[in-house]
């Protein structure tokens, strides 16, 4: 007599299901976990300190409080687009290559602004600064411009 | 033979209850992946935070007494590590792993620096790691006598000054007491007392001195054998090897065992500071000295309680990349009353006498026999002409720049060339590209070189000049003009060649110490022509061809 073939089938599937759910638990709790011990909810916040989680930007953070600009801008202000889509976009962008970077310790030193993140400076000084610089914008859209950093470099920090 | 062919359409009852368990593996790899990196991520950010809690563990002991650096390097592994790089991959010694002779590459120093020790043995520098054991065996010291004063640059030393100040002073000198604190007045006393002493003497007192480690006899860096490579100090064979261990400069020497914090231990630089608050010269860079001559002047200044850290950052430097006299006519002397400039420095070995009354001089030249002052190694002094020190920077921050080993900031302890860690040196203030850092510095450096060979020819075409001049029969009393001219040239032209960074320190008065010492040189060799020349004629009432094509003023239209 053969054994009934529903007891055979279902067990193998449980198992599998098993096999897929407790890592995926293990994945999630393990995650969670790393999240918060990283302070990863201080990532998603306009809080300076968090740019000096792991450090790397120490010297940065130290200058920006002496600057012109400690007052009236904070990291975020100069370093994310104000257009709520591009900042989350843009902060999405660089916190994996940040965390990419100081993970696997590969990365120039001192560290470098990145073009795309020099842009959205850029834009961040002109949306200050905008009328007070108007005379030296290009007439069409895209045109050719002289960076602000190029001459004020170190107003932020150094 | 061939199997026949599946037909696509027809389905496998089989294959589709497979799908289920393949999604499911593939979900599964992908879910060890993401948990692998997941824990990779947080073990590396775990360690992270780790360096960032722990700076240090003090698992040795490390006092007064620990000039031996092992130790220290137990509880600063990073720092050590650094230290021991000034080796080099791996520690070179013998006879022909020195480096390349200086007096090879450039002839013309043998006569520069005639009758005078340099003219036997002048090598290219190696790191700190070398320099007790290549001054162990330099031709200078196997060959002539030199003073005890030699020490104070090139071994871990304050020890034995400590030591033998307080036997001078009649103190305790039991490696309890040395051990008790730094007693900067008995290292300065013993300092005085051994500076004019043999260097082999002072070397041995080095030797016997404790180091902080009594039960172990290897030194970290090999010492040099007893009279170098042909056994002998001053000319005499050695007899007895010296008992004891000896190291470079080590951690003690710019470190507080206990605070770990930077300081001074030199003498000479004690000694010299003081001189330099004291005197009126303006020192721009050096903002404690200025503050403290706006004090009440109660103690003299101490740099270890008066200067800032970033002050004490280009001291523990000054300490030995400088200006000094170390020969045996007189206890070693940092030229610092009058300033910190080459002519402040030449003004002070102008104005000083020796203790029997005569007249200052490092040593007659062996060709024209001209009373010189030899130059040391005056990179501080040079440096605080430059732009660099009247900006902020410090030795440390160039030549010790930051490095970033995890979540923790070291300053590198392998003290080398910017050049070599361009980055982390420069780039933190220039934000330019390495390349073009580079090619400015090596431009700069080049312009002095060439500068420098041009000075050269002008000494080697003088000293042609004077001694035809002493052929041709000018007197002594007639040269002597001419000697004086030569010291201020030689001074000049020695002050840039023998400082080691090609000009880098301050581009502009190099060039300028440079332009003079041409200037002094072809003075000399001018008027040592004239001792053997006809009277030059008159030129009173020459005619000279006047200005063509314009207008007199008066012929002029008036308006």
């Amino acid at each position: 007599m053969t054994p009934p073939h529903s007891d055979r089938k279902t067990s193998p599937s449980t198992a599998r299901a098993l096999l897929v759910v407790v890592p995926l638990g293990v994945l999630v709790a393990l995650g969670l976990f790393t999240f918060v011990y990283g302070e990863g909810h201080a990532y998603l916040s306009n809080d300076p300190n968090a740019c000096t989680n792991c450090h790397v930007m120490q010297e940065q953070f130290d200058s920006w409080i002496a600057s012109s600009h400690a007052r009236v801008a904070s990291c975020n202000d100069c370093h994310l687009p104000h257009h709520p889509l591009g900042k989350w976009v843009t902060k999405a962008d660089n916190g994996f290559f940040h965390s990419l970077a100081f993970t696997t310790d590969a990365f120039h030193e001192p560290i470098r602004i990145k073009d795309r993140n020099r842009r959205v400076t850029q834009d961040a000084c002109l949306y200050c600064h905008g009328d007070l610089a108007n005379a030296l914008l290009p007439a069409t859209a895209g045109g050719d411009v002289v960076s602000c950093m190029h001459c004020h470099g170190d107003v932020g920090h150094r | 033979m061939k199997t026949p062919k599946q037909i696509p359409n027809e389905p496998d009852p089989k294959r589709g209850g497979d799908r289920s368990p393949r999604a499911l593996f593939g979900v599964f790899a992908m879910t060890v992946v993401a948990t692998l990196l997941v824990t990779w991520v947080l073990v590396t950010m775990f360690s992270r935070k780790q360096e960032e809690r722990q700076r240090y563990v003090r698992v040795a002991e490390v006092d007064e007494v620990s000039t031996d650096p092992e130790p220290w390097g137990r509880n600063w592994p990073q720092q050590f590590d650094g230290w021991k790089a000034t080796a080099g991959d791996a520690f070179y010694g013998g006879a022909s792993a020195m480096p390349k002779s200086k007096l090879e590459d450039q002839p013309w120093l043998r006569r520069l620096y005639a009758g005078y020790a340099f003219s036997i043995d002048y090598r290219e520098a190696r790191g700190h790691a070398y320099m007790l054991y290549d001054q162990g065996v330099t031709e200078r010291i196997t060959k002539k006598p030199q003073a005890g004063a030699c020490i104070h640059c090139h071994a871990s030393n304050t020890v034995m000054y400590r030591k033998v100040g307080r036997e001078a002073m009649g103190q305790p000198t039991d490696v309890a007491s040395l051990a008790a604190e730094f007693d900067m007045p008995a290292v300065i006393r013993g300092f005085q007392e051994v500076s004019q002493r043999p260097y082999q003497e002072v070397l041995a007192l080095v030797m016997a001195a404790p180091d902080g480690t009594p039960d172990e006899n290897e030194p970290v860096v090999p010492q040099p054998p007893a009279g170098g490579f042909s056994g002998e100090y001053a000319g005499e064979p050695v007899e007895a090897a010296i008992e004891g261990e000896a190291h470079p400069v080590a951690c003690i020497d710019c470190h507080d065992p206990e605070t770990m914090r930077i300081r001074v231990t030199r003498p000479g630089f004690v000694l010299g500071m003081r001189a330099l608050a004291e005197g009126d010269a303006e020192v721009p860079h050096l903002p404690s000295v200025e503050r403290w001559r706006r004090g009440n002047r109660e103690t003299p200044y101490d740099p270890n309680a008066d200067a800032s850290r970033r002050e004490m950052r280009s001291f523990v430097c000054g300490q030995c990349h400088v200006e000094y006299y170390c020969a045996n006519k007189d206890v070693l002397e940092f030229p610092w009353a009058e300033g910190l400039t080459m002519d402040q420095a030449e003004a002070h070995w102008e104005a000083k006498t020796f203790p029997d009354g005569s007249d200052f001089y490092d040593w007659k030249h062996g060709e024209t026999g001209a009373r010189l002052f030899k130059v040391q190694h005056p990179e501080f002094e040079l440096w605080s002409q430059g732009v660099h020190a009247q900006s902020g920077v410090a030795c440390a921050d160039c030549h010790m720049p930051y490095e970033r080993e995890g979540a923790r900031k070291v300053s590198s302890h392998n003290v080398q060339s910017p050049m070599e860690t361009v980055a982390a040196s420069c780039q933190t203030c220039h934000n330019v590209d390495e390349s073009e850092l580079r090619t400015k510095v090596d431009a700069l450096q080049q312009r002095t070189v060439r500068m420098t060979e041009r000075a050269a020819e002008a000494m080697t075409d003088m000293l042609d000049a004077i001694l035809e001049a002493r052929v041709a029969g000018a007197t002594e009393a007639d040269l002597q003009p001419v000697l004086e001219l030569q010291r201020k040239a030689f001074w000049r032209l020695d002050y840039i060649s023998s400082e080691n960074s090609k000009g880098f320190h301050a581009g502009q008065e190099s060039m300028r110490i440079l332009a003079e010492s041409i200037d002094y040189s072809r003075r000399a060799q001018t008027a040592a022509l004239r001792l053997r020349s006809p009277q030059a004629p008159s030129i009173e009432g020459i005619e000279t061809e006047p200005v063509l094509g314009v207008t007199d003023r008066d012929a002029a239209p008036q308006r």
